[in-house]
């Protein structure tokens, strides 16, 4: 196919995801879905957004670059578009974004056929929903100290330990499972499995966050039994298949169109601007402090050259190295993010203190919520400072910190 | 109009620059800098240094024709745009090299703007030129010229003329009967007064003119609407020149910390090294990124350009103090000292975050769009 050809299909693409997404924009739930998709708790909202990504994907606009027999669309380059316009569209996020973002791309390097066959279509419809089963009280940061243990019996392995910080863990029917095989081999001792919820020895605690939302889970893990076809690669392998999800986590790979939020980064821009335009403070807009402008134009400036990092990303003769860009997508989003909702704050000054459900608080208390919220990007899926050591490591060749 | 995805960034113009980068690292400019520079280190005896340039680069970079490539074809030159012309600033910066490239890369854009055909032609004959534009207190804005036209005669002085020891020619904004107009000003009509500045690699100065001959490039009245169409492309060149800069500074502290080793580890190993190091990576991609971007709106999206290119440097202005401050830190002792190379990249940064303005500059007037 010609690169103009190509580009033309691609555009004509854009123009069907675009007219879709506005057509069947969905109604808003009976109640706010939280800010992002790792805090969903409740079951209408699960319902309401199963629905929806049923829906999406049926468009075309999931798993769109997936051969189809595994259930995918069988496109080329779709879908980067597809996922740039869910965001654009400020439609919901997908429920099933660990699915989507991490289950997905490391099964379509690790997994067998059977397993690929067997798990991704239902990945992609959202019918079933995934958690992930790597950080244990002991084991956060340094995620190689893990404790949970497989024992094989037979064709089975026996499970025992517990995880925490788990993300849908009360929704999810299946999660990725880190457990330790050799107790002797920290690196090669560890071996990945997708273990089933919905059976004995599996129990679920809601853990509510300084938000006062419980996002996440601690899952304790009692002999749970799981059948050898369930692991994935091979015994010892688990630290290696490990590190390639988290690569998908740190936004390296396109994926298979996971949006975990509905927000666009330069949307929050934009609203931060108007924010300050319209509060207040000693009868001046703050827009018209420039102490104020400064910072806010400062992140904007980030912001955008985050955008351009990720079109620079896919420019082999100027990104510096193929991992070099894509690995700092996730510490500097998080940081971003972050900075913005603190400058919101500031923005909002004494009435920043007034949250959710207060009748005085500005948008319902989005800003201090969303602020608190975004410790989950810089400590999640290997902190800021994880994320530095391995942008040090990996780009720069610096020595190994461990 | 949108950009192209890929920044425009052509085979050819990738090959460009990757023939400038291995010729400025066989060249070596700063060995040459630094025996120029022998003797003239103590501020506190006042020596004036001389403006010093590799001439036999110059003349070779003029017989590979990058001195016109962003001149129009129809004034003799290759006719890129400033997507070509910020990859090759980028590696000057790179390589911190002393040359009039640089200033008549500027030079160029406005002499674009203005529809200066005959003096382009000079330039594509091998005329080096620089912008003679600053006021006193390092205004920017026409009206605020110290120059006055009488006819085809100037009289008056101009301020912060980048390369001002090494052009053949200088662009003069001037303020005639009927308003502001730029003009064209042979180096042997003026007085070029040198500044004594930080900045080892570069050199500056006043340029004092007694009625010199000019010739005009942009109308009385006009050079207001010139220079603010070319303001994009000046500050997109120099935030090139400090993503060069800023990507030499990283990948020479990187180094720095394998080899240099204390506690009797690579001082790379400890976190309170290596993620300062990981920190200039990317503030220096975040320019980068922003630079490509204002460079491809100047040529394929005009509507937009000033804005990416007031990001661009804003950001760019930013890096550069950022990094020469931790390249410099990070080295320690050495680091602070005349042999360190990081020190003439240091200084190189803190001359280009304030030219054409610093980043809380372009912020301010960024913020004035919303």
């Amino acid at each position: 196919m010609s690169e103009a050809t190509q580009l033309r299909e691609q555009e004509e693409f854009r123009e069907y995801c675009r007219r879709w997404l506005e057509e069947n924009r969905p109604a808003p739930p009976s109640t706010t879905l939280p800010q992002a998709a790792y805090e969903v708790t409740y079951e209408d909202h699960r319902n309401y957004l199963v629905d929806w990504q049923a829906k999406c994907y049926e468009a075309g606009l999931i798993a769109t670059d997936v051969a189809r027999e595994y259930g995918g669309h069988g496109h080329r380059n779709f879908q980067a578009i597809a996922s740039a316009e869910v965001r654009r569209a400020n439609v919901p996020y997908f429920l099933n974004w660990i699915g989507l973002g991490m289950t997905a791309p490391t099964l379509l390097v690790h997994g067998t056929e059977e397993q690929k066959k067997r798990f991704l279509p239902p990945i992609f419809t959202a019918a079933e929903i995934w958690c992930q089963g790597f950080s244990e009280p002991g084991a956060g940061s340094d995620l190689v100290s893990l404790q949970t243990s497989a024992v094989k019996d037979g064709d089975n392995w026996i499970i025992n330990g517990s995880k925490v910080w788990t993300s849908l863990g009360a929704l999810a029917s299946w999660m990725l499972l880190l457990a330790r095989t050799d107790k002797n081999d920290k690196y090669n001792g560890i071996t990945y499995f997708m273990a089933p919820m919905d059976q004995p020895g599996v129990t679920v605690r809601p853990i509510h966050k300084m938000t006062g939302e419980c996002g996440f889970n601690e899952v304790f893990l009692e002999n749970v039994i799981i059948p050898d076809h369930l692991r994935v690669d091979a015994v010892g392998a688990g630290w290696k298949v490990a590190m390639s999800t988290l690569t998908s986590e740190r936004g390296a790979a396109a994926g298979v169109g996971a949006v975990a939020s509905s927000e666009s980064p330069m949307g929050a821009i934009h609203q931060l601007i108007e924010l300050a335009k319209r509060t207040r403070r000693n009868g001046r807009a703050v827009w018209d402090d420039p102490v104020w402008r400064d910072r806010i134009m400062k992140i904007y400036e980030r912001t955008e050259a985050a955008v351009q990092n990720g079109r620079r990303a896919r420019i082999s003769s100027l990104n510096g190295g193929a991992m070099r860009i894509p690995l700092q997508g996730k510490v500097v989003g998080s940081e971003i993010g972050q900075e913005m909702h603190q400058i919101a704050l500031g923005v909002l000054g004494q009435r920043s203190s007034l949250y959710v459900h207060d009748k005085h608080a500005e948008e319902d208390g989005r800003w201090a919520l969303g602020y608190m919220n975004t410790y989950t990007g810089t400590i999640s899926g290997g902190s800021s400072e994880i994320q530095r050591n391995i942008l040090g490591e990996r780009v720069l060749g610096l020595p190994k910190t461990k | 109009m949108t950009q192209p995805r890929d920044f425009g960034f052509s085979e050819e113009i990738q090959m460009l620059k990757r023939d400038v980068q291995r010729f400025l690292e066989e060249r070596q400019p700063i060995t040459g800098l630094r025996a120029s520079l022998a003797g003239t280190e103590d501020p506190h005896r006042g020596n004036v240094r001389g403006g010093w340039f590799d001439r036999e680069a110059w003349a070779a970079m003029q017989e590979l024709g990058w001195h016109l490539l962003a001149v129009p074809e129809s004034a003799g030159g290759v006719g890129m745009g400033l997507v070509a012309a910020a990859a090759v600033q980028e590696e000057i910066g790179r390589a911190a090299c002393p040359t009039p490239l640089t200033s008549t890369l500027q030079a160029t854009f406005v002499l674009r703007e203005a529809g200066a055909e005959t003096a382009l032609a000079k330039i594509a004959a091998g005329t080096s030129m620089s912008l003679a534009l600053y006021s006193q207190d390092g205004s920017l804005e026409a009206e605020d010229t110290e120059v006055v036209a009488d006819g085809d005669r100037l009289t008056g002085t101009a301020w912060f003329v980048q390369d001002a020891q090494k052009s053949d020619g200088f662009i003069v904004a001037a303020r005639a009967a009927g308003g502001v107009g730029l003009y064209y000003v042979d180096a042997s009509a003026v007085t070029v007064a040198p500044d004594r500045i930080v900045d080892l690699t570069r050199d500056q100065g006043c340029i004092e003119l007694k009625g010199a001959v000019a010739e005009v490039i942009a109308a009385p009245g006009s050079a207001g609407d010139v220079l603010a169409r070319a303001l994009p492309a000046l500050l997109t060149l120099v935030a090139a020149d400090i993503a060069g800069a800023a990507e030499w500074q990283l990948q020479t502290t990187a180094e720095y910390a394998k080899v240099r080793e204390q506690f009797d580890r690579p001082i790379g190993f400890f976190q309170a090294v290596k993620h300062p190091i990981v920190n200039m990576m990317i503030a220096a991609d975040e320019t980068r990124s922003l630079m490509y971007n204002a460079a491809a709106a100047y040529d394929h999206d005009p509507a937009d350009a000033l804005r990416c290119a007031r990001l661009a440097k804003s950001s760019a202005s930013d890096t550069a103090e950022f990094c020469a401050n931790r390249s410099t830190q990070l080295h320690g002792g050495i680091g602070f000292t005349w042999e360190a190379d990081v020190q003439i990249w240091h200084k190189r940064q803190m001359h280009s975050q304030f030219l054409f303005g610093d980043g809380a500059w372009q912020r301010a007037r960024l913020a004035e769009q919303f």
